[in-house]
């Protein structure tokens, strides 16, 4: 979650226009104008979420995607109340069941950690602790939140590894993190996160630290979970295929903002965005022709404009115009998507992606 | 550790090696490192002789510490060297030598557990209260270990020893009080920095309560670099000990043997008879050099970076 690429310039930029799909049961966590600015005082104040508003419906899978730095982790450590009170401004709402969670005090979002919103992160290997059996520290979890005793923690502890196709789940309740492979820790932390039945589930690169083979099996996993749970999921990565397989909806992030709000299905048939663009020409596919270069985007999530310039993607962009480098894009309605850029992908220009 | 890439057709994605180590935790892992470690070895036979020399002291010897019933054998120019009667000869106050330093070391040893059990004990909460709370409650803590840190240790234990009077509560308290800072620095220090780590923001992030962060998370992963240091103060604690009864500040009782004194006594006599001086001088300085040996090695076998 670095977040050396914002600038201190800021303009708040028009509120969202709303979502193209009818908001019919309601929103199930509606993230709003969420601004997060990381500075001490007497030095220069970094933005790394800038205005971030969408919304995740009861049983809905969101992607957030974007480069190291755009400040997707960041927003979902905000959602979670989860950064460092120091030297952090957090700003705009988290409304969840009418209330806005950003506003509550430590003690009464700490209860809904865990119960009601839970989160997987990107490193299994140091998101368990090394010296606590894996048994004791999935067993708090239910002493926490159901306040059962010890023998009934365990109980459930070993039905939940069991669910999460951790063989001879009892026994392993008394293994120390080092005694298991990264797959197995990352099911671990899943079962954690989904120990509770939270009506959303964030997860952070949840596969990013793992081999390619068991990439496949733990998206699998979290497909399946999420779905039995009925949570919500919130997905955060920087590969456009794993949300090919899981996501409803996608937000692609570029540089603290979102730039591309769309369905799946429309995102990956036409990209408008530029960068969107980069990114899904910068995957390998099967069905591209044998020794076809991939493109990737030019330069580094580092090489931005200040929002407050112009679009922070203009120095990296193929489509770049003068207006880029002079007037804020906003977050326009494009009917199927929100936009925002001064020159997008045209609608006719062959999508070299393809359909997910 | 083993991670073993996972072979295809394993649906669990998990596979344990040949050679992963099987039921090891933090410190058995240790453990296994420190058989393999021969300073560990060498420093825990002198921990271990130590220890036996000052329980068993009694069956050791034939004669009663401090008696001194040869006293008429010692002249103001000699001292009886060895012989059959007493295999280390006298000390200048016609006790025997031997016994005297067996018995030593039973001082030793309880001063310098009792003293360093006490400085862990106020340097352990002090520690928690710092690093477990954190904002003004650490800057409190931490500015009071600040004060007691700019007294040089032995400085520190004199003035308490000098205000408390000459007995054997306040030698320990003392000495204890000095090690304070240096546990209480030293855990706030590690749970600091532990409480950055990965675990603890995945503990938050599943609702679990601060209380319970902090005692069933953060201290187990802080406290290994502590009790490395508390086996290393045994040995400064144990050359305390001596230093402040060289200073006169120690035990006053004479029937009661201590190496410290045992130095001072032998200062004058030190043309004639070298061995009062250079064997209770040995004592102390084998000790310390045992625990330190041994507190070495554990801390190398407790450090994450030597872990396979």
């Amino acid at each position: 979650m670095s977040a050396e690429s914002m600038s201190s310039g800021y303009t708040p930029n028009a509120r969202r226009t709303g979502i193209d799909t009818p908001n019919v049961g309601g929103s199930l966590l509606s993230v709003r104008d969420l601004s997060v600015t990381f500075g001490v005082r007497g030095q220069r104040k970094v933005r790394a979420v800038d205005a971030v508003s969408f919304e995740i419906r009861p049983g809905e899978h969101l992607g957030l995607v974007g480069e190291s730095g755009s400040g997707k982790s960041v927003t979902a450590l905000a959602i979670m109340g989860l950064l460092p009170r120091r030297a952090v401004t957090t700003d705009g709402e988290v409304v969840y069941n009418n209330e806005n969670i950003l506003r509550w005090s430590p003690q009464k979002a700490s209860a809904l950690r865990g119960r009601d919103i839970a989160m997987v992160f990107q490193d299994p290997m140091t998101s368990l602790n090394p010296v606590v059996p894996v048994g004791t520290q999935v067993g708090e979890i239910f002493q926490r939140h159901f306040r059962v005793n010890k023998a009934e923690s365990r109980n459930r502890s070993g039905d939940l590894l069991a669910k999460v196709g951790i063989p001879d789940p009892k026994r392993r309740l008394k293994d120390y993190p080092h005694q298991l492979s990264g797959g197995m820790r990352q099911r671990m932390l899943i079962a954690m996160a989904l120990a509770c039945e939270p009506r959303l589930l964030i997860a952070d690169e949840p596969t990013t630290a793992l081999d390619v083979t068991i990439q496949a099996q733990i998206l699998e996993l979290l497909k399946e979970l999420v779905a039995d749970t009925g949570a919500a999921l919130l997905m955060i990565t920087h590969d456009l295929g794993v949300v090919a397989g899981l996501c409803d909806r996608v937000n692609v992030m570029y540089s603290g903002r979102i730039v591309e709000s769309a369905t799946r299905g429309a995102l990956f048939a036409e990209p408008r965005h530029p960068y969107t663009g980069g990114l899904l020409e910068s995957i390998p596919r099967l069905d591209s022709p044998r020794g076809a270069p991939l493109r990737p985007i030019p330069g580094s999530p580092t090489q931005v404009l200040p929002w407050a310039q112009g679009c922070a993607f203009a120095p990296r962009c193929r489509n770049v115009l003068d207006v880029c480098r002079e007037s804020t894009p906003t977050l326009d309605d494009h009917g199927d998507r929100e936009l925002r850029c001064h020159n997008p992908l045209s609608a006719d220009e062959p999508a070299k992606a393809g359909s997910p | 550790m083993t991670t073993t890439l996972p072979a295809s057709g394993n649906p669990q994605g998990f596979v344990a090696g040949p050679d992963e180590e099987k039921g090891l935790s933090l410190w058995k892992g240790a453990w296994h490192r420190l058989r393999r470690n021969p300073s560990a070895i060498a420093g825990a036979l002198i921990v271990l002789a130590f220890v036996v020399i000052a329980l068993a002291a009694p069956l050791l010897t034939q004669y009663e510490p401090g008696s001194a019933e040869w006293s008429g054998e010692v002249t103001p120019t000699t001292v009886p060297g060895p012989d059959g009667d007493h295999l280390l000869g006298l000390d200048r106050f016609g006790s025997d030598l031997y016994t005297q330093l067996l018995f030593g070391a039973r001082q030793s040893l309880v001063y310098g557990v009792v003293s360093t059990a006490i400085g862990l004990t106020a340097g352990t909460l002090l520690g928690i209260l710092a690093g477990g709370f954190g904002g003004w409650v650490d800057t409190v803590v931490m500015r009071l270990v600040d004060i007691m840190l700019s007294v040089p240790s032995l400085l520190l234990a004199v003035s308490i020893a000098a205000v408390l009077g000459q007995n054997a509560y306040a030698i320990m308290i003392a000495i204890g009080a000095a090690q304070v800072p240096i546990f209480a620095r030293l855990l706030r220090g590690s749970m600091l920095s532990q409480s950055r780590s990965d675990y603890v923001l995945a503990a938050n992030a599943l609702g679990i309560r601060r209380p319970r962060i902090v005692f069933g998370h953060v201290l187990p992963n802080a406290l290994g670099p502590t009790i490395v240091q508390a086996t290393l103060n045994l040995a400064t604690a144990i050359i305390e000990v001596a230093a402040l009864s060289f200073l006169g500040l120690g035990e006053s009782d004479p029937a009661i043997a201590e190496w410290g004194r045992m130095l001072v006594a032998a200062q004058d006599r030190f043309d004639a008879a070298p061995q009062l001086a250079l064997l209770p001088g040995a004592c102390i300085a084998i000790t310390a050099l045992g625990f330190t040996l041994f507190g070495e090695a554990l801390r190398e076998a407790l450090d994450p970076r030597t872990r396979r």
